[in-house]
């Protein structure tokens, strides 16, 4: 690449190209950069989704040329759970902190309809922590370990017809999330013409169903020619086996079937050579890339969109970010002010309906009161009344005994007036009971 | 595919080794996209005017990156107040493509009331984390975000000698706080070796009395190693330094040096006949200073201004965004928070 070349290529429009003189030294940062990334680490995550039983850890241990902790799963799980497991690689100074997230039960379920939301919601789960990590105020980025899925490695079954349903609906929801490369697995049961015909098969269906899977990057001179005949073996027909058989007088990595042997690593037998070198090789870094820039900022929009941030506001000035605090702000105190208007009037409503029913209460107990006491009150003076007449009969009565008494006292004392004493009785009792007859 | 070929194990690496995966090649891979992408450095000079700022910035990039003031008039050449001026380059080496951004201070205690003349340089230091920072909690961000914050502030001390004035005492204070300072002793050939070594040890005196941490940083050593190598750095700062782009025959081969009737006397302190070339380190420090800044430590000046300086930045604004904002709740933790 010559100067005047490069310089045209320049997008910059605000430098000027210049030319040096002598050997400044600055082509040794590309060393520079690639020395603090080996003290730093790197961290690949790697997800694989598949039906339980169809080789996705043996795949692993082939792939990485180690064994991992593998359980054998059951086909009995009532939902899909996702496993995740982290492991320190070293080779030569590289470290590399391998995550492989295994999906359990996947496809055993009778209804699997919701097969792909724990999928789904792990990986958005990775994209919010990292996200709350890089809001944070006090962030340490630099230490972070990233667990965002950087590529994910679906299973297709070799049944040599087409992708499943289940697949497709899958894949559809996950393209937009995660970098997928699709492979066949156990494709030691395929023979090499239905082979043909199946990748054909589900390649077109992808594409016609609109899943996007990743493609191998194709802008860079050194690696294009090699990723854009990969590009074409989509999706790679792979066989993993970490049991070695001796084939001439090396031990390779095999299948030993009773009718024959698949070799692993022979491009022959199993497109896994590719695989390796396409998923390690040659496209590690610009998964993570992709991964971060295109997967990571689409979350990110949508999340902080979803939270009602904005860049411009109705006038198309950006917003500054106090400006939208403010905002935010200001609607939150809003809301929370109106609820407690809300709950005052609810409550000063029920004290005044409260208050109303003892009030009620009360003045009927008042009236009763009133009641009895009026009844009470006829009550005694009907009794004096009684109490009164009572009286004066026994005064009456008791005006006539004393009177009888004296008229007998009298005829006693006087025989010979007694005629003129009776007739004068006679007249006094007439008068008497003319006059008590009279009363 | 030649380049391929060697990472496909079956053919390079013997038969009975399985354990060669390939994890190895990505940092070939990150080298390829470093390389592809480019690089950027924004390096800031300032110090009086007549110091061979611009000169020293030419001599480093072997290129007329800074253009001396042509101007005859005194008035044209000192403006008013301290300027900023930024002039950004694109210059390729090997393959690696870089844009070179020298930001000028022209007016830089110059005047006969120097104070708070570091404001405007504090300023447009913190305008450009500001920009970054806003382009980072954007929400339609761009793929990259173009980087103009100062990764590294080139201070020039006169020669004279004896300690540094409070000028230099304020400005390094203040900026050491927010921007990575590389103390230079400017027109270092006035001074002998001796009133050279006296006045660097002064100086590192004074820096130590005064709290001022320059690049690199004793509290950003990483490890044993990277110690080892920065406390030797430590032991030469400040560096004594002379720009020349002039070329002069010497012995038969082409260097930068500057010619001056005094030649051979200074070169007699060194070694006789050898006229004074900038490269040799016997001379001034030049080589040393132009190894720190680009050949060795380019990468860890960008990182400590992405990781200390303008975090620390981001946290203060934040921090003022949530207490302006907060009034009497206080308890937001997030930068976007609800």
């Amino acid at each position: 690449m010559d100067a005047s070349d490069i310089a045209r290529q320049m997008k910059d429009k605000n430098a000027r190209p210049l030319s040096l003189s002598g050997h400044v030294g600055f082509d040794s940062l590309p060393d520079q950069l690639v020395n603090k990334s080996t003290n730093q680490g790197f961290c690949f995550n790697i997800l694989c989704v598949g039906e339980t039983g169809i080789g996705k850890s043996t795949l692993m241990d082939t792939l990485f040329n180690t064994s991992f902790e593998n359980f054998e799963s059951s086909h009995f799980e009532p939902k899909v759970k996702l496993r995740a497991q982290t492991y320190e690689l070293n080779e030569s100074n590289v470290r590399l902190k391998l995550t492989i997230v295994n999906t359990v039960g996947f496809g055993d379920q009778m209804n699997k309809q919701q097969s792909y939301q724990p999928v789904v919601d792990y990986i958005d789960a990775q994209f919010e922590s990292y996200l709350q990590e890089e809001l944070k105020i006090k962030r340490s980025l630099y230490n972070y370990h990233d667990s965002r899925i950087h590529v994910c490695l679906y299973f297709i079954s070799p049944t040599g017809h087409s992708l499943k349903s289940l697949d497709l609906v899958t894949m559809k929801k996950l393209d937009s999330k995660v970098n997928i490369i699709p492979v066949i697995a156990k494709a030691d049961t395929i023979s090499k013409s239905e082979l043909h015909k199946f990748k054909i098969k589900i390649m077109s269906e992808l594409v016609s169903n609109g899943v996007q899977i990743y493609q191998f990057p194709i802008d860079d001179e050194s690696v294009a020619k090699i990723n854009s005949t990969m590009n074409g073996h989509l999706p790679f027909a792979v066989v993993g086996s970490t049991e070695e058989v001796k084939i001439g007088n090396k031990m390779v990595k095999a299948r030993q079937y009773p009718w024959g042997v698949v070799q692993v690593e022979n491009e022959n037998h199993c497109d896994f050579v590719k695989l390796r070198e396409m998923l390690i090789c040659v496209n590690m870094e610009d998964l993570r890339e992709q991964t971060h820039t295109r997967h990571y900022e689409l979350y990110r929009r949508c999340k902080l969109e979803e939270m009602g941030f904005k860049d411009t506001d109705p006038e198309n000035k950006p917003v500054s970010l106090q400006e939208t605090y403010e905002i935010k702000r200001q609607e939150f105190l809003l809301e929370l002010q109106r609820r407690e208007d809300e709950m005052r009037q609810t409550f000063v409503q029920r004290v005044k309906e409260k208050e109303a029913e003892l009030k009620e209460a009360e003045r009927e107990l008042q009236n009763k009161f009133e009641h009895l006491k009026r009844l009470h009150q006829e009550e005694r003076m009907k009794l004096d009344e009684k109490k009164k007449l009572l009286e004066d009969e026994i005064n009456a009565f008791n005006k006539r005994k004393s009177a009888a008494e004296l008229l007998q006292a009298q005829a006693f004392s006087s025989s010979s007036s007694m005629n003129i004493k009776r007739d004068k009785d006679r007249k006094n009792d007439t008068a008497c009971s003319m006059e008590y007859s009279m009363k | 595919m030649a380049e391929l070929s060697r990472e496909l194990p079956s053919r390079q690496v013997p038969a009975t080794d399985f354990s060669y995966v390939g994890i190895d090649s990505i940092l070939e891979q990150m080298r390829r996209k470093a390389m592809k992408q480019g690089f950027e450095f924004n390096i800031m000079v300032v110090g009086q005017s007549g110091l061979g700022k611009s000169t020293l910035m030419n001599t480093l990039f072997k290129s007329k990156v800074s253009r001396r003031s042509a101007t005859s008039t005194i008035e044209e050449r000192i403006p008013k107040t301290v300027e900023i001026k930024s002039i950004s380059h694109d210059i390729e080496e090997k393959g690696v493509r870089m844009k070179l951004t020298v930001i000028d201070t022209p007016g830089f205690g110059d005047h006969i009331n120097n104070e708070n003349c570091w404001q405007p340089v504090m300023e447009f230091i913190n305008d450009q984390y500001a920009q970054y920072l806003q382009e980072e909690i954007n929400i339609n961000r761009k793929k990259r975000i173009p980087d103009t914050r100062v990764h590294c502030c080139v201070y020039f001390i006169p020669p004279t000698g004896h300690s540094l004035r409070p000028l230099d005492v304020e400005f390094m204070r203040r900026l050491s706080k927010v921007v990575n300072i590389v103390p230079v002793i400017a027109k270092a050939d006035t001074l002998t070796l001796e009133e050279r070594d006296d006045f660097k040890k002064k100086i590192r005196e004074e820096l130590s009395e005064n709290d001022i941490d320059v690049y690199p940083q004793k509290e950003f050593d990483e490890d044993a190693e990277d110690h080892l190598i920065n406390e030797k750095i430590r032991e030469m700062i400040p560096f004594a330094v002379v720009g020349s782009d002039q070329e002069y025959q010497v012995n038969g081969r082409r260097l930068l040096g500057r010619k001056t009737k005094w030649g051979i006397i200074e070169g007699i302190i060194t070694s006789l006949f050898l006229p004074f070339t900038v490269e040799n380190v016997a001379h001034c420090e030049f080589a040393y200073l132009r190894d720190l800044l680009i050949r060795t430590h380019m990468q860890n000046i960008k990182d400590i201004t992405s990781t200390i300086h303008y975090e620390a930045y981001r946290m203060t604004r934040l921090n003022d965004i949530k207490t302006y904002t907060n009034g009497m709740n206080g308890h937001e933790s997030t930068a976007c928070e609800m």
